[in-house]
């Protein structure tokens, strides 16, 4: 009999998480993301973590961020209407440096839209959700067992940068269910909580090393007092008008991500070494993709995959690398083209883009995919 | 795509439909078979319509959406209604004998049992329909051994539960003719 087991995207997400050492998770259920939070008011309980029902998006990701806070890795789930109540908390996190994972499980909008359907519309909402520059890191998976595997390279990420991340899933994924043998979570790296105190001396809560971009965490609420605020602040974490201090510090917050793209961005390539249309896409999209891909490829042309894994930041290096041997683009994706206004600012008029997209919540099929491919005469 | 086995299963919402997609998913995970299952349904909890998909294969599958279905089940007229126009050549298509058979159906690749009636009176749970109708498909499809199959029931039913649901697969079972099941087996290409 086979070891595998039968498992739900949002289940894979509850299972990664925990073993990414979640222990608390604060929600509002929605569709098409209930499950993350049934699963978890199920399996925290029994590995000594909290689930709390809150009674609002709002109050789910301020739980999550207190949490955090005082010293436990925290993650709310939500889907789009949701995630937009998020949007001012969110920036509270990234301001404050608070690690946490915010998983949308992405449905048809606008507004409460499709409930039960599929859509990738909030890619650009993960992005300027919230206001003010801030830095977003945010993953999105295109199978069960990358759903597992991913989740836990997004709290590793949030605990490493001190930031929320975002784990931007779509209906296909969440509610899609494939067998898989998931990985003894030992061999994957698990960060820890960074040491609660400074070495000997003694530092403010956000001083920050140079050459340095994070602080060192102190859990909340045990030992030293400190101060934790939204509003532009000192090393003390106290707010400050100085603009040369604010200055500093959102320069510092904006610069945790932008130095370090080499270390967050991960991208999956398939049939790219010779190809000459690259289709792009993320997420769930990527299942029709793919199926595309083997059969435009089985037809003797050159097609190959894209995927960005890190979808933000957008991985610019990786596609500029791929341009010299490109005849032309299809972006796909379950939205009116928002991905797309990235490829088309990397591209910058020098390869040419079509796109591929739905708004209606129906999925994209290979079919739809290898008929663009003949319009664009590939 | 010729390696794929796609397997929709459409009714009403609380018929279990979407159950027996996820058992049939289930079985084909522990025969060590490929499978994503997935389903669409309306936001509500019970009535609308709802439908399920399998996809099997031997073989990494990629699209996890069925296209169009070598095997259909059906258990409320509308179901059958919509989900017959798009099926694959050779399809088979299972319902509920208490509906009516599109003429335009081929009658050889049409298997009309009494599911519903079975689970109700022999089964003695109108709700057993859908674990009816997974023993009746697996009878004429023979994809997973019986073992294979309850196994798949077990991880899917309420601790308690095994007898009225083995039941029910049997039920199910002897819905099919020894002739049937002849000429409906499928062998995974």
């Amino acid at each position: 009999m086979s070891k595998a087991v039968l498992m739900q995207g949002n289940e894979a997400a509850v299972e990664g998480a925990i073993a990414a050492g979640m222990r608390v998770f604060a929600g509002y259920p929605i569709t098409p993301s209930t499950e993350i939070a049934e699963q978890s008011s199920l399996r925290l309980p029994q590995v000594g973590g909290h689930f709390i029902q809150m009674e609002d998006e709002i109050s789910s990701i301020a739980a999550v961020l207190g949490a955090s806070a005082a010293g436990v890795k925290a993650m709310t789930a939500t889907s789009g209407p949701g995630f937009s109540l998020m949007q001012e908390n969110l920036g509270y996190g990234a301001m404050a440096e608070i690690p946490c994972v915010i998983v949308d499980v992405q449905r048809a909008g606008p507004s409460t839209g499709l409930p039960t359907s599929p859509a990738q519309a909030d890619y650009m909402q993960a992005r300027w959700g919230t206001h003010g520059d801030h830095p977003v890191i945010a993953l999105s998976p295109s199978s069960v067992l990358e759903t597992y595997t991913l989740i836990i390279r997004a709290f590793n990420l949030s605990e490493k940068y001190r930031t929320p991340v975002i784990f931007l899933m779509d209906e296909i994924v969440g509610h899609m269910r494939e067998g898989v043998e998931l990985p003894n979570p030992n061999n994957l790296i698990i960060n820890q909580r960074k040491p609660s105190f400074h070495d000997g001396a003694n530092k403010q809560c956000y001083y920050v090393p140079d050459g340095q971009y994070v602080p060192a965490m102190k859990p909340f609420g045990r030992g030293e007092r400190y101060n934790i605020t939204g509003l532009a602040h000192d090393e003390s974490g106290f707010p400050t008008n100085n603009t040369q201090v604010a200055g500093k510090l959102v320069s510092r917050l904006l610069a945790k991500v932008e130095d370090n793209v080499d270390d967050i961005v991960r991208v999956e390539e398939y049939a790219m070494d010779d190809a000459e249309t690259a289709i792009v896409c993320f997420g769930g999209t990527t299942r029709a993709v793919m199926s595309a891909v083997l059969e435009a490829r089985a037809a003797g042309k050159k097609v190959g995959m894209f995927r960005p894994i890190t979808v933000w930041p957008f991985p610019e290096k990786q596609l500029k690398a791929r341009l010299p041997q490109l005849r032309n683009i299809l972006m796909a994706e379950h939205n009116h083209g928002q991905m797309l206004l990235e490829v088309q600012r990397i591209v910058n008029d020098g390869t040419p883009v079509s796109f591929l997209g739905k708004v209606d919540g129906t999925v994209i099929t290979p079919a739809e995919i290898l008929a663009k491919l003949q319009e664009m005469e590939v | 795509m010729s390696n794929r086995y796609e397997m929709r299963f459409a009714g009403s919402g609380g018929q279990g439909v979407i159950l027996a997609s996820v058992i049939m998913a289930e079985a084909a995970v522990i025969a060590g078979l490929k499978t994503v299952q997935s389903q669409a349904y309306g936001p509500e909890a019970r009535g609308g319509v709802s439908k399920a998909e399998t996809v099997v294969s031997k073989e990494q599958i990629w699209y996890s959406k069925v296209t169009l279905p070598n095997f259909l089940l059906a258990l409320t007229q509308a179901s059958l209604n919509t989900y017959t126009k798009t099926l694959a050549e050779g399809a088979v298509v299972m319902m509920d004998d208490s509906l009516d058979c599109p003429a335009y159906l081929d009658p050889g690749r049409v298997i009309a049992i009494p599911i519903l009636r079975t689970a109700k009176e022999k089964v003695g749970k109108a709700f057993t329909a859908n674990i009816v109708a997974v023993g009746a498909i697996n009878a004429a499809l023979q994809l997973f051994t019986d073992e294979e199959l309850m196994e798949a029931v077990k991880r899917h039913i309420p601790a308690g539960t095994e007898e009225i649901n083995r039941k029910a697969l049997d039920a199910g079972k002897e819905l099919i003719t020894p002739e049937q099941a002849a000429a409906f087996v499928h062998h995974l290409g």
